[in-house]
């Protein structure tokens, strides 16, 4: 009796509180996403009286010469060609820091845990940037998503290259494996649950990024998702709804992602974290 | 001789903790050249600047060329005003988002582990704000803080709670802010909880129950000791988050009203903002000490504990 109460009474309370501090607000976004101008300025959680999907939804791709879509594109861009370049490094240094004991183990780990630990240095990296000739250009800003993601990466890799048995390199060492073949052919195609988990956090680490595009990356042609949605803040003070709507289409990656990958998102973001 | 001797020099110091595969030529099959393209641009763009970070943060610079000028820039850091409270600000801020992180975390993960209803849909929903973007849920929570027309105090007044003005009164602008961050980021803490609860054996529940403890008492006497792994976890996740923190005080209040919500991250950008670099490079400075005088204890502290056990 009082564990049925238990039960259904905290579940229903649980559910009462969940919907008011998380669902409103999501809902809140959604719907003053699809109103006219003149119901968004109101702020209120109110049924749209005539919805503008369609009108909004052109409205922000098409403000400031289809700035949205050029950022997405960016965005696009950024994300898989840091996360590929991150998986395929990290996953090479995890390889070999787990395998191979030496004295440079310490300094790497080191290395790591500076990595998750300390925050980068803001205008130091932009004069490296600027020597290296990267600065303001795409190629620059994967390049700092693949330094600042590192150390995650080659965490998540390590732990689970740990549970991969030794007997398999030293079986592909015997049969004459080099050391590239023996890691992309044999340790690689191994890796397939880690590598999904690693991509799929870090896309979303890197597509929802809005410090590195700010400093790396400034100028509207240029701009990725983020940027937009903070170059609209100001522009669009009194459109809440083409505000909203931006948010709304930013927020679709990530949720498709979530809706597929859901247990991935959450073993990744917590092993890495245990680990930390 | 020599050429000799270092060959099995290397290779005793190896045998004892790890069996390697044969070599062929003597060559590992762990090459250490696999270090190299990660450790080049970790190198060049994280561990470079952080050194260098060090001298710029001593001198006036425009990127160019510099002047040095000794402990000026640390000197300006705690001696305006303005920048002094970016500093406890950002105290706060790390603080009260971690304790609430830490708390809340780990009722919801005891809720989430009992036998309620609808576990899965509550976890799923409590974890999908930790994949939004900070900038969108800013905006998206500004226009629901908004002191007059906003959901939040007309929600309030229809109780009979007269709201503050959340994000324009500077008692309350940082304390919003740091709210917001708890409402996106409690999933991670609760699912690292839930991670940790469910890895305590089933028995110790059990035998306690035997012995006719209350469900307060195995919370204190089995929960909270035998989780505190993660608790370690999200106290440090969320401090250094926490304490690094710029995108969603840059979305709500970009350091205002005046400088009240101002933390460290934001000062380092608006100096950035007007080209006092050497400056911007100081507050960075400062931010590290900060992060890793905190961190690096703490951790340690929490680690070691854990061990003892």
């Amino acid at each position: 009796m009082t564990t049925a109460l238990k039960r259904y009474g905290l579940g229903v309370l649980a559910i009462a509180v969940s919907i008011i501090v998380f669902i409103i607000p999501l809902l809140f976004m959604v719907l003053t996403a699809v109103k006219d101008r003149k119901e968004a300025a109101k702020l209120d959680f109110a049924w749209p009286t005539n919805f503008q999907f369609v009108e909004n939804f052109t409205a922000v791709l098409s403000a400031r010469k289809f700035m949205l879509v050029t950022a997405f594109i960016n965005s696009t861009i950024l994300t898989v060609v840091s996360v590929t370049i991150l998986v395929i490094l990290a996953a090479m240094v995890a390889w070999v820091l787990q395998r191979r004991k030496s004295r440079w183990n310490g300094v790497a780990n080191f290395l790591i845990l500076s990595g998750l630990i300390i925050p980068p240095a803001i205008v130091p990296t932009i004069w490296v940037l600027q020597g290296m000739g990267l600065f303001k250009t795409l190629p620059g800003l994967i390049l700092i998503e693949v330094a600042f993601g590192l150390s995650f990466c080659v965490m998540l890799f390590r732990a689970f290259i740990a549970s991969i048995p030794k007997e398999l390199d030293e079986a592909a060492v015997i049969d004459g494996c080099g050391p590239v073949r023996l890691f992309f052919r044999v340790i690689f195609p191994l890796l397939r649950s880690v590598i999904v988990t690693v991509i799929v956090v870090q896309s979303v680490h890197i597509f929802n990024d809005f410090q590195n595009p700010l400093y790396f990356l400034p100028g509207d042609a240029n701009a990725t998702v983020q940027l937009t949605l903070f170059n609209f803040q100001s522009q669009f003070t009194t459109n809440y709804n083409l505000l909203f709507m931006n948010i709304l289409l930013i927020t679709v990656p990530p949720f498709i992602m979530y809706l597929f990958f859901n247990r991935q998102i959450v073993a990744g973001m917590t092993a890495g974290a245990v680990k930390g | 001789m020599t050429l000799n001797t270092a060959p099995t020099a290397t290779a005793v110091r190896q045998v004892p903790q790890v069996t390697n595969p044969k070599r062929r030529k003597g060559k590992s099959a762990y090459p250490y050249w696999f270090y190299l393209p990660a450790a080049v641009i970790y190198t060049a763009l994280f561990l470079v600047p952080t050194v260098v970070s060090f001298f710029f943060s001593l001198t006036r610079w425009n990127l160019n060329e510099f002047t040095f000028i000794g402990l000026d820039n640390f000197v300006q850091f705690f001696q305006e005003p303005a920048l002094i409270k970016g500093l406890t600000n950002t105290f706060i801020y790390g603080i009260v988002t971690s304790v609430l992180k830490v708390v809340l975390g780990m009722l919801l993960a005891v809720l989430l582990t009992s036998q309620i209803i609808a576990r899965g849909y509550l976890r799923s929903v409590m974890f999908f704000p930790v994949l939004l973007s900070s900038i969108g849920v800013g905006i998206v929570f500004t226009a629901l803080m908004d002191p007059r027309n906003g959901m939040i105090n007309e929600g309030l007044a229809a109780i009979g709670i007269q709201g503050p003005a959340w994000l324009t009164d500077p008692a309350w602008a940082l304390l919003s802010v740091a709210l917001v961050d708890v409402w996106k980021g409690v999933g991670l803490a609760t699912v690292i909880y839930i991670a940790g609860i469910v890895s305590i054996p089933q028995e110790y529940f059990e035998a306690a129950k035997m012995d006719g403890a209350s469900s307060f008492k195995s919370f204190f006497n089995i929960t909270l000791p035998l989780a505190r792994p993660a608790t370690a976890t999200v106290i440090i996740l969320s401090l250094i988050g926490g304490l690094r923190s710029f995108d969603l005080i840059w979305a709500m209040t970009k350091g205002g009203p005046g400088f009240t919500s101002d933390v460290i991250a934001s000062v380092i950008y608006k100096q950035y903002q007007a080209g006092f670099y050497g400056l911007s490079t100081a507050g960075n400075v400062v931010l590290f000490l900060i992060v890793t005088a905190i961190v690096l204890p703490l951790s340690m502290f929490l680690n070691r504990k854990e061990v003892e056990q």
